[in-house]
């Protein structure tokens, strides 16, 4: 199986072990992440007023690239997935946006939402099926309690995303449980790390990063893990490094027992 | 050819300040047939009335077209009016230029006109009717009460302290509905089941009530005053006659996992189970899906251990049959499910509770035996917070767009029950509004407040945040005080917006009774007939028609009651004269019009028929004019255009969509 | 039309809220993680716009407080959505020249090694036209 798949800036830069993890994962699985040619960044934040286009076309010019290849297109940075399922939800429903960027785009056949958009997680859980991922894992990761920080780009605005229930999610804990870990269910797991507050207000993100790693801790987590490169600077640096933070790849790849083909993998980029 | 009325009303400045209703009454005079026309200020009055009359007589008036209201409002006044003038009352129609017209345009000149093509094409009907006679149909005098809440067992009591018989179908195996799970009731405090259980003995007892418990309504045919119902009784695996009621069978029932319905799933029962102390009837019913006979065919103790011999594993459901001249639906209601508020941590913290679950938990014979305690380890709280407004008042997809009306005062109930109880719990209340409208209603909220001490803070709950150590942590907002708050407790109330009963959407499609979008029934008229259902011989009480407390329940039980005596009380019914006939000339008694019958009042005779001159057997369909309710759907469907429905004939459809398009 | 009643309708415009759909429950300002830091807190917002105060809107603090984290969005039983409303004020700030909250002169001084491109992408977006 093939997909179409969306890095984004952070995955080639900062965050290549969460990109390269999943790709080795991807692969033990049985599916192959095809990264679509020349994509743009797509602005980490979904447009601040409904009057913009201009902003919405890098996201536009991926979904339409999907498409042609009649793939499914796949994300896995928290942000990218956020801003690029809006868009497409946009394009699907917002009969103005889908006109104007369509004018832009001078597209041989104008873009209307064809494409589905999905995470990674969302990959495992719907198209691969957690039984089956579980049936793959051959070092599982037994004895580790792991709180899941979802943070807020995965889960809101629920209505569009649709990727779970916004206030009480559960895709990361069942992936723990599929890797043979222990959830820990904390309800500081959907609340803001602070986000980009933290390049100006380095005290803001500190208090929020010390609530989420103070309740998830309080509740017996030894460790955290995120789909956001954002979340995890933010974790690491601001918090009081109560808890150590991986990105879900890792763990993933780790129990599929591909993790050391990872250095192969980021050289390869 | 006709000598026509045309009588346009100002209806006020409701219509006049809209239309120049002159002017209708001027083009009026241009239509054929038309001999006379004039307006009026109000004509539904007793002085347009004799107006009407006095032109009836004076003008030799032969058929009237009245350019008002809608005829939901007026039709049947002005064809009385005309009646006691002598004129049939079929030979009246109704131009409906308010509704249709004046509150829905803005523009004079436009509305005007719209106004004269209305009227032109009633002018146009009205020169193709003819006299209708209604003919008549029995009233069985025999009610259906359809669930035997508070609302279902006040209306049957009034109804056979009238002295008709009635038959009340209730759902669970015993009646008292929501009321018997409450503790206390606002704002007098009386016990809920004092003053309840009397009223369900009562009803037990009434030599003219029947009480069909764990039975169901299955099918509903017929019409105003003579309903046929089938009911299903479910199979209680107990013989009703044998059992004394003694509860041994539930005492030694080895399955005692099932969660109790009645204690909101808060502890659970036998399989073999009475839901209440108090039941009514006082025999219990086996859950078979929850039953170790029913599951692995090993067990049968309370077959062993009844002494009377009751239990019956081999009973199965049974359909009765019943006839009723009226129907009243007292359906009642649930709390909404809290799945999509996850914020508030329902599903996440047992210590997290819905109002109804506090009413379980405050009663003596409750899950912890009227004992406020933490669900999670039984500790007594020290702090509680309530959280109004959950799911009520909301317009996105998740909660209710209405107010459930009565939280408000059970909150404060609540709140004041514990301060007196438990004087070192503190509680507080995060509100919106506090919307206590009713009697001794706000000077019960402030004795709360100034008397009990309980804290009002003004604003939502944001999140209930679940800690370590078991607390909770509340994080709302102070509105007055523009300050967020976060305040520890032990256990947080949510004051969970209220539903009609799911079911009520099956029972009303089988009463063709109408429903809102939030599923409440509707009512035949808002202000003027609110206890009635548009559909004929259907009666509502309770909270299936709207969110009510019990006083309010009760008064309108009674109302339900007296409307469905009104019509018990008659020994005929006129029956409506516009209904389908078929010109058995025309008729080729293909079966078209039998299968979109809705009433099931089609059949078929092999009739002599006399053709110009050739006589012969032939099918012909014929409508019985005691069931058809003059929908006109085989109208539409017969082929050779046989069918047609007297008051609305083809021809004059048609005469009046001409007059449209002219 | 004066301008503080077309800066209202352009910031309904620009975020798509009603804000007269508004019961005043307060939900927006008690799910807020900002709300201490906020001079006019989220559930003022809808009000500031219904009385046509923008001026005291774009010259909030709140406007650069706010983690555009969708809790209010989520929570509003109104479907008003608070921080859409946020959203919209910061536009019409940045959409005005010499407005930026962020000028690239200061990031070197914010860098640091590990930080993420995501950051300051996001960074530019909310402080920039």
């Amino acid at each position: 199986m093939k997909y179409s798949y969306y890095p984004g800036c952070t995955l080639r830069t900062k965050a290549k072990d969460l990109d390269a993890y999943a790709r080795v994962s991807a692969r033990a699985l049985g599916f192959e992440l095809e990264e679509i040619e020349n994509w743009q960044c797509c602005g980490g934040v979904y447009p601040l007023g409904t009057d913009e286009i201009a902003t919405k076309l890098s996201s536009v010019r991926a979904l339409n690239e999907a498409k042609e290849k009649g793939q499914d297109l796949i994300t896995l940075c928290s942000a990218c997935h956020h801003v690029i399922k809006r868009v497409n939800d946009d394009m699907k429903n917002v009969e103005d946006i889908r006109t104007r960027a369509n004018n832009y785009m001078q597209l041989e056949e104008p873009y209307a939402g064809e494409t589905t958009v999905l995470h990674f997680l969302e990959v495992l859980r719907d198209r691969i099926g957690f039984d089956k991922l579980k049936e793959k894992v051959v070092n599982p990761l037994k004895g580790k309690k792991i709180g899941a920080y979802y943070g807020c780009l995965l889960l809101r605005p629920g209505k569009i995303l649709e990727f779970d229930n916004p206030e009480n999610p559960s895709v990361i804990e069942d992936f723990i449980r599929a890797i043979g870990a222990e959830p820990v269910v904390y309800p500081y797991r959907n609340e803001c790390c602070g986000g980009y507050i933290s390049l100006k207000e380095k005290d803001m993100s500190k208090n929020m990063c010390n609530n989420i790693m103070d309740s998830a801790a309080g509740f017996g987590a030894d460790m955290l893990i995120t789909a956001c490169p954002l979340c995890l600077y933010n974790l690491n640096k601001s918090g009081n490094g109560k808890l150590p933070i991986y990105y879900f790849t890792e763990l993933l790849a780790e129990a599929l027992g591909v993790k050391d083909e990872v250095k192969k993998e980021v050289e390869r980029q | 050819m006709q000598r026509i009325g045309v009588f346009v009303c100002h209806c006020g400045s409701n219509i006049a300040a809209t239309v120049d209703v002159k002017k209708v009454a001027e083009m009026a005079m241009m239509e054929p047939g038309v001999v006379h026309a004039e307006d009026y200020q109000y004509m539904c009055s007793e002085a347009g009335q004799a107006l009407i009359a006095k032109a009836i007589k004076e003008k030799n008036l032969t058929g009237l077209v009245v350019c008002s209201c809608s005829p939901r409002m007026h039709e049947t006044t002005f064809r009385k009016a005309a009646e006691r003038a002598g004129l049939n009352p079929y030979m009246v129609e109704i131009a409906n230029i308010r509704e249709h017209v004046s509150w829905i345009h803005k523009d004079m000149e436009e509305a005007t006109k719209k106004a004269v093509i209305l009227m032109r094409a009633a002018v146009a009907k009205v020169n193709l009717n003819t006299p209708l006679m209604p003919g008549e149909s029995r009233v069985t005098k025999r009610a259906l009460v359809i669930g035997g809440g508070i609302a279902g067992i006040q209306t049957a009591l009034d109804i056979a302290d009238a002295g008709y018989e009635v038959d009340i179908v209730e759902k669970t195996p015993s009646i008292g509905g929501r009321m018997s799970q409450l503790d206390k009731t606002f704002p007098t405090l009386d016990c809920s089941a004092c003053i309840l259980t009397p009223k369900m003995v009562e009803a037990a007892a009434h030599e003219k009530i029947k009480i069909y418990t764990y039975s169901e309504v299955e099918k509903v045919s017929g019409f105003v005053g003579d309903f046929t119902v089938d009911i299903r009784k479910k199979a209680r695996s107990v013989d009703m006659d044998k059992c004394t009621g003694c509860g041994v069978c539930q005492e030694k029932c080895p399955s005692k996992k099932a969660p109790s319905e009645f204690n909101r799933g808060l502890n659970t029962r036998s399989a073999i189970y009475t839901p209440f102390a108090q039941a009514i009837p006082n025999v219990p019913v086996i859950d078979r899906e929850n039953c170790i006979k029913f599951k692995t065919g090993k067990c049968g103790v309370c077959a062993k251990v009844c002494q009377a011999g009751a239990i019956d594993y081999d009973q199965k459901d049974e359909i009765v049959t019943e006839k009723y001249g009226a129907i009243v639906v007292a359906t009642g209601f649930d709390t909404i499910k809290l799945d999509k508020y996850d914020e508030y941590a329902y599903s996440q913290s047992k210590d997290v509770i819905t109002s109804l679950e506090l009413e379980r938990i405050m009663n003596a014979a409750g899950p912890t035996k009227g004992h406020l305690e933490r669900l999670s380890d039984g500790k007594a709280p020290k702090e509680m917070v309530f959280i109004q407004c959950v799911g009520s008042r909301c317009s996105d997809d998740r909660g209710k767009s209405y107010c459930s009306k009565i939280c408000c005062m059970y909150t404060a109930k609540h709140a004041m029950l514990i301060r007196d109880k438990y004087p070192d719990v503190n509680v507080t209340v995060f509100y919106i509004d506090v919307r206590t409208p009713g009697k001794n209603f706000d000077e019960f909220y402030r004795r709360a407040v100034e008397q009990y001490g309980v804290n009002y803070i003004k604003g939502q709950v944001g999140k209930v945040i679940p800690q370590p150590d078991g607390k909770l942590l509340v994080q709302g907002v102070d509105l007055l005080d523009n300050k967020q708050i976060l305040k520890e407790a032990d256990m947080v109330v949510l004051a969970t917006a209220i539903e009609p009963n799911p079911d009520v959407r099956k029972i009303a499609t089988m009463l063709t009774a109408s429903i809102d979008t939030n599923n409440f029934l509707t009512e035949a008229h808002a202000k003027l007939r609110p206890v009635e259902s548009p559909t004929a011989g259907i009666f509502l009480s309770g909270v299936c028609q709207g969110p009510k407390d019990i006083p309010e329940t009760v008064a309108q039980a009674g109302a339900a009651a007296v409307k469905a005596i009104g019509l018990l009380a008659k020994d005929k019914l006129m029956t409506n004269p516009c209904t389908a006939q078929s010109d058995e000339l025309l008729c080729n008694g293909c079966s078209t019009c039998a299968n979109v019958c809705p009433y099931g009042a089609i059949t078929y005779e092999e009739k002599q028929v006399n053709d110009h001159g050739i006589r012969e057997v032939r099918r012909i369909a014929v409508v019985n004019n005691a069931l058809c309710q003059g929908c006109g759907a085989c109208t539409v469907a017969c082929p050779s255009g046989a069918m047609d429905l007297q008051g609305f004939s083809n021809r004059q459809i048609i005469a009046e969509v001409d007059a449209i398009c002219r | 039309m004066n301008t503080e009643k077309k800066q209202a309708e352009l910031m309904k415009e620009i975020s798509g809220v009603n804000p007269l759909k508004c019961m005043k429950c307060g939900k927006c300002s008690a799910s807020c993680p900002s709300f201490n830091e906020m001079d006019i807190k989220p559930h003022q917002f809808v009000s500031y716009v219904v009385n046509e105060d923008i001026e005291s809107l774009v010259n909030s603090k709140s406007l650069w407080k706010c983690l555009s984290c969708f809790a209010c969005v989520e929570r509003c039983p109104r479907d008003v959505k608070p921080g859409k409303l946020i959203d919209a004020a910061r536009q019409l700030v940045v959409r005005q020249r010499e407005q930026d909250y962020l000028s690239p002169n200061e990031i070197p001084e914010l860098l640091d090694p590990e930080l993420p491109q995501q950051l300051l992408v996001s960074a530019f977006r909310r402080y920039r036209r």
